[in-house]
């Protein structure tokens, strides 16, 4: 064989090698979650949101090329009180019958750190709620587990990539009752998201 | 009947928050439904569920002092029943 075949034959090698994978966060298992906690002087209200997919494609040899987007459904919001949650997904409020999707998709990374299998980065991307889009700057953990797949689904092989950010948003910037019920409904919302995605490998 | 309703008045009163404090005095407002967590142990990820339990809050409380104080003021509109000696005369 001659040089001029093998080299098309090691690049095309190389390439599928490093080439990112693309992982499904539609977690059958159904831990993924999203965490919410409001705090304001006279009532706390802390509540999470399972109903979580997306896909995020990622490469451990060049995290900063990482693209995505993530979306929670609105309907999966809970909190313990049933009153609350009835509020929560009413119209006054997230309205989760208008805008059924929270969502962020990333459009660029900085200051990426890789130290083993786990990248830090400063995610800036879109975050959608309550029809509103906005363009938020997020410190994300990318945690990479080769081969973990089937620990988790064991009929399934592949790498899982767990994906850990904490960020504040501001629920006047998306027009959830500005200015208002300050002392019972903190304007500003402590969000947690700790999620994996899986990406099969034959 | 006043006596009845003074008697109810008095387990509400009492009884309403045996069982706030009896079930871990909630300072919240009632809950139905419980946050579980459980660990992933592949992926560190503490998984969050809910499970069905009766907590009951500062509302609940609120609404059995009211009710002891509506069933205590209601028992003021009935008279004390008469005792057979004072009927006699």
């Amino acid at each position: 064989m001659k040089l001029t075949h093998i080299i098309p034959l090691i690049s095309l090698a190389t390439a599928v090698y490093a080439a990112p994978q693309s992982f499904d966060f539609k977690d059958p298992k159904g831990v993924n979650n999203a965490v919410f906690k409001l705090d304001a002087p006279l009532e706390s209200i802390n509540g999470s949101a399972s109903g979580i997919s997306g896909t995020v494609s990622f490469d451990l040899e060049n995290p900063a090329a990482t693209t995505g987007k993530i979306v929670v459904a609105a309907e999966s919001l809970t909190v313990p009180n049933p009153m609350q949650k009835e509020h929560l997904h009413g119209a006054n409020w997230l309205d989760v019958a208008k805008y059924p999707e929270i969502s962020f998709e990333t459009k660029s990374l900085a200051n990426v750190k890789t130290d083993g299998n786990v990248t830090t980065a400063d995610v800036t991307g879109t975050f959608s709620l309550h029809g509103v889009a906005k363009e938020i700057t997020v410190l994300v953990k990318f945690t990479y587990l080769k081969d973990k797949l089937a620990s988790r689904v064991p009929n399934l092989k592949g790498d899982l990539l767990v994906i850990r950010a904490n960020f504040v948003i501001n629920r006047e910037d998306f027009n959830i009752n500005k200015g208002q019920y300050e002392d019972k409904v903190s304007p500003t919302i402590d969000l947690s998201l700790s999620i994996a995605g899986a990406a099969i490998t034959k | 009947m006043k006596r009845v309703l003074q008697i109810l008045a008095l387990v509400a009163a009492l009884g309403v928050p045996a069982v706030w404090l009896a079930t871990g005095a909630n300072r919240g407002w009632t809950k139905t439904s419980v946050p579980v967590k459980t660990l992933d142990e592949v992926t560190g990820i503490e998984g969050i569920s809910y499970q069905k339990k009766f907590l009951p809050g500062v509302d609940f409380l609120g609404a059995g002092f009211g009710g002891a104080a509506v069933l205590a003021g209601a028992s003021l509109f009935f008279r004390k029943p008469k005792n057979k000696n004072q009927q006699k005369q």
